[in-house]
């Protein structure tokens, strides 16, 4: 038995016009967690589609050897017969199916042609138990949380005969404890013989459980460094990966706070559906202009749901509480008249509720503000494309022009598209909800700076982040969220994660993650 | 008069010619209809030149086409805008039947003037269009189940105000359908000089265009490509008019058509509503919080296709000279067939006027052809529901050429590959739709 599970030699891979991979080299030891880190676009998402059979072989150029044998897959079920399992970044779980359905999905136990339900859901709950999952094997999957959720997809995956485990980002919507959770996991996984390559943006996390760390660049591995005793440190990795010093990871600048403009008070929400669930307890937050103003909070502590329902009661029912800008009160009851007031809500789920993905730059920069580029309902197409092409400009959108469709831009360039759709509506106040999600180092330096120019025209912006280093980076002063209640508010003088930390999970918070559901 | 001089929706026909990203665009698929109703008419001329040694293309084949044709026409325009919301309407036929009867009754048996019994059935055609558009946009009851039910009732309510008897029309009423004179005006030389001035207006504001788009430096497509297709569009023009100027002009129907496509297509394209329509279609989240009253533009979507629905129970009635109660049956498949032919996508968003307009004529043309040749029914519905087949065939394979699949790596952005490509992924077909973890 060779010490490496995986060699991957001069892995070459063309898509028309471009080349993605070239001559990337892989090799994975055995039993051991491997990280691979780049920014967006750097190739790592399409060198492990290769090593799970996406693109067959013969898609691609070079060589791979797998468990000491040359390794030729045609699709997903030849690398998971093989013991490779890739788990994407967008689970691939029915929410209407039990969790135990879900991990035998495609691999039932059965009796001849008969599921057997009683080895379905006692082989699932040891499956569970290996995974530290303690729910009732029954319970259906959208059910229980995200983080949950990703334990299941690993569960799946054991019940595979797993040898090597492919994560991609993983944690990228997980909180800090689940994410913890998953990472000990990995490691008790180790301890038993499964390899893991983990791909993750989230450095702190790779470099705390990476054995060893592979560095892609524009389609090139740069470099594998070893990380056993942690030797590596963030900035060695960012440089490798950016391939130049990032003198600090956010832009230098000189808060101009003004007068406190926009106020909520006494905010409560229900949920839409179950009614008499509260999700947002009587929250009160204030913004000055030209602030930036933080919100944080574990997921499931109702912060995407306050920022939606402030903005014209787009989340929620039973909706109470005093909003009010410049002095005056609002009284918003949708979308348009938030718009309207001088409110705008960037989602933190681009693909979902950001963008129209179909359309080009124009119609998604357009969207929200078109009655400004039309005269009695009928649309300026002059106008609308001066403006998207003013946008695609200012907001650095790297597409060739603005007829380009928002689907095949990249995470970074897909979030100035959502930035810029708001700007254009010239909102007093502009909610980013994890305005940096999934998206890389540099695509984040620039989206800092956009927030920085908008608050320094005197807008106030509110900042919704799991990524508390960012929050700590940016904000003038955040708020931090637990289980519906605004647990308390610490300016940037004397913010730090541990005092974060506490907030956020002030007495409230147990059963924060069922919240969400 | 078909290729109507209009520039199609613009995100979507300059598109087409300004990159290899572009290209790979939905509406290869309407322009590749074109190209495939030309071909059709050349295979159907070459065929009955052979076999029976006729003319196809004949003034008067082709103006039976607009005659024949003209209610499901007029139905795919409304279809298309309730497909591109994202919806469906199954009891247009039925909706249609019953407009149509109630006009004959107001006709014939109150003694209406022509032009009240026709306002009285589109006005009822919004009303019904009121009562589904209600249940379906507001309590959000699938568009499907609602003009299912519509579907029984008007076809119910049909019966019940006809006696299961046919009512019969006569005056200028039936003149709607196929009369070639309007108030006593022959429409032959007007037919020739509107084509005339329409293509020189269509030329006109399509230099005009460009050249603002040239002068703001976003010029979508390059200047041979732009040549050829404004060239193109109003040398069909031109033949088009010549064509149906040969022989009695184009009938009143083909104007009211005609008159149809440019305002649906100015409303599709070039209104807050129209951009509304399909926006809400085509990502119905997004376009909710980006301040659009999804609710309330699948409430004038469906009150539009009501009114559509009421105007084609005129024309169906005016060309039999009679309501019958099995008047319209099964026409809203043929509408939504056109829809689907013209470049609709299934999954909602994609679709332009003129695209269900030319897969009706697809459509009518194929029958016609094969009813010229002679070949029985019952062929000319297999070759046609295999005709739809493949059209929307032709979709998901485009679709998943463009996006699906993480077969294509984002063309610009940071470095190729990636997860860029599985942000390519539209909403719509991705198999693997996750558990929507975390999602409200």
């Amino acid at each position: 038995m060779s010490e490496d599970i995986l060699r991957m030699r001069g892995i070459t891979k063309r898509f028309p016009g471009v080349l993605a991979l070239s001559g990337v080299e892989l090799g994975v030891k055995r039993a051991t967690i491997h990280a691979l880190v780049g920014e967006n676009g750097a190739g790592k998402s399409t060198l492990m589609k290769i090593l799970s059979g996406v693109y067959a072989h013969g898609d691609f150029d070079g060589e791979i050897e797998f468990d000491g044998e040359p390794a030729q897959f045609r699709n997903i079920r030849d690398s998971e017969a093989a013991g490779v399992v890739i788990i994407h970044q967008e689970l691939a779980l029915v929410g209407e199916l039990s969790i135990a359905e879900n991990i035998f999905l495609g691999n039932e136990r059965k009796t001849g042609p008969v599921i057997s339900w009683s080895r379905t859901n006692t082989e699932a709950a040891r499956l569970m138990t290996k995974v530290g999952l303690l729910d009732n094997p029954a319970t259906l999957v959208e059910k229980i949380g995200v983080g949950k959720q990703q334990l299941v997809e690993i569960a799946k995956a054991l019940s595979k005969d797993v040898k090597l485990l492919i994560l991609d980002e993983p944690t990228s919507a997980l909180n800090d404890s689940d994410s913890e959770n998953l990472l000990e996991l990995l490691r008790q996984l180790r301890k038993e013989g499964v390899t893991s390559i983990i791909i993750s943006h989230k450095l702190g996390e790779v470099l705390s459980v990476a054995d060893r760390i592979t560095v892609l660049r524009d389609g090139k591995s740069i470099e594998t460094l070893e990380n056993a005793d942690n030797a590596v440190s963030e900035d060695r990795l960012i440089k490798s990966m950016v391939g130049r010093d990032l003198e600090h990871l956010y832009p230098p600048h000189e808060p101009k706070i003004g007068k406190i403009f926009f106020e909520v008070k006494d905010w409560t929400v229900h949920h839409p559906e179950q009614r008499e669930r509260i999700i947002v307890n009587k929250a009160a937050i204030n913004v000055a202009r030209g602030e930036i103003v933080g919100l944080a909070g574990i997921m499931g502590a109702g912060r995407t749901e306050f920022a939606m329902s402030v903005f014209g009661r787009s989340w929620g029912s039973n909706i109470s509480g005093q909003a009010s800008m410049d002095g005056k009160a609002l009284h918003l009851r949708n979308v348009p008249e938030a718009i309207d007031a001088g409110l705008a809500y960037a989602t933190e789920d681009r693909k979902h509720y950001g963008l129209h993905l179909d359309y080009d730059l124009r119609e998604n920069f357009t969207l929200p503000g078109l009655s400004r580029l039309s005269k009695r309902g009928v649309v300026d197409q002059d106008k609308v494309n001066a403006v998207s092409e003013r946008l695609r400009k200012e907001f650095g959108v790297k597409a060739p022009s603005v007829y380009q469709l928002a689907g095949n831009l990249s995470g970074g360039n897909q979030q100035k598209i959502v930035l810029g759709k708001w700007v254009f509506t010239e909102p007093e106040l502009l909610i980013l909800d994890e305005p940096t999600r999934g998206i890389d180092v540099g695509a984040k330096y620039e989206i800092y700076e956009l927030i920085h120019k908008l608050v320094d025209q005197g807008k106030g912006v509110l900042m919704i982040s799991s990524e508390l280093p960012e929050l700590l980076g940016m904000c003038d002063r955040i708020y931090a969220m637990s289980a519906g209640h605004i647990t308390g508010q610490v300016d940037r003088a004397n913010a730090t994660q541990e005092e974060l930390m506490r907030l956020m999970t002030l007495e409230t918070a147990s059963g924060g993650e069922e919240l969400r559901q | 008069m078909t290729t109507v001089p209009t520039k199609t929706r613009p995100s979507l026909s300059s598109v087409l010619h300004s990159s290899i990203a572009a290209v790979r665009n939905i509406n290869l698929r309407a322009y590749g209809m074109i190209i495939a109703l030309v071909l059709i008419m050349i295979l159907f001329q070459v065929l009955n030149v052979s076999l029976q040694n006729e003319n196809f293309i004949t003034p008067l084949n082709i103006t039976n086409v607009i005659l024949q044709n003209s209610y499901i026409l007029i139905l795919a325009i409304g279809m298309m805008l309730v497909i591109v919301n994202g919806h469906i309407d199954l009891s247009v036929g039925s909706v249609l039947a019953f407009c149509g009867a109630m006009s004959a009754i107001a006709l014939s048996d109150w003694n209406w003037p022509w032009y009240a019994a026709v306002i009285f059935a589109v006005g009822l055609g919004a009303l019904i269009g009121v009562w589904q558009a209600f249940w379906i946009a507001y309590v959000r009851i699938p568009a499907f189940i609602v003009t299912l039910a519509g579907m029984l009732i008007f076809r119910g309510l049909t019966l019940k105000v006809l006696d299961a008897e046919t009512k019969g029309t006569n005056g200028t009423f039936n003149e709607l359908a196929s009369g070639y004179q309007f108030l006593g005006v022959d429409l032959q030389m007007p037919t020739l000089v509107v084509g005339v001035v329409g293509a020189a207006l269509f030329v006109f504001f399509s230099v005009r265009s460009r050249n603002r788009q040239v002068k703001a430096g976003i010029a979508g497509s390059s200047q041979i490509a732009w040549l050829i297709k404004t060239g193109a569009i109003a040398a069909v023009v031109l033949l088009a008019a010549y064509t149906f100027y040969s022989y009695k002009g184009l009938p009143i129907i083909g104007w009211i058509l005609l008159g149809l496509v440019l305002l649906f297509t100015f409303i599709a394209n070039r209104t807050v509503f129209g951009r509304h329509v399909y926006a809400g279609g085509g990502n119905e989240k997004a376009a909710m919080l980006s301040g659009v009253k999804t609710k309330q533009t699948t409430f004038w979507v469906f009150v539009i296709m009501g009114a559509l629905a009421g105007l084609a129970g005129v024309i169906v009635t005016a060309r039999l000279h009679a309501a019958t109660p099995g008047a319209g049956n099964a026409f809203e498949l043929s509408a939504i067939a056109s829809a689907f032919i013209g470049g609709a996508s299934v999954t909602g968003g994609v679709g332009t006027i003129i695209g269900a307009v030319i897969g009706g004529l697809v459509m009518g043309v194929l029958n016609q052809g094969m009813q010229v040749l002679g070949i029985a029914t019952d062929t000319v519905q297999i070759i046609l529901g295999l005709v739809v087949l493949a059209a929307v065939l032709f979709d998901v394979w485009n679709k998943k050429r463009s996006t699906g699949g993480g077969l294509m790596p984002p063309i610009v952005g940071t470095t190729p590959g990636g997860s860029g490509a599985d942000k390519s992924k539209s909403p719509g077909d991705s198999a693997k739709e996750p558990a929507k973890a975390g999602a409200k």
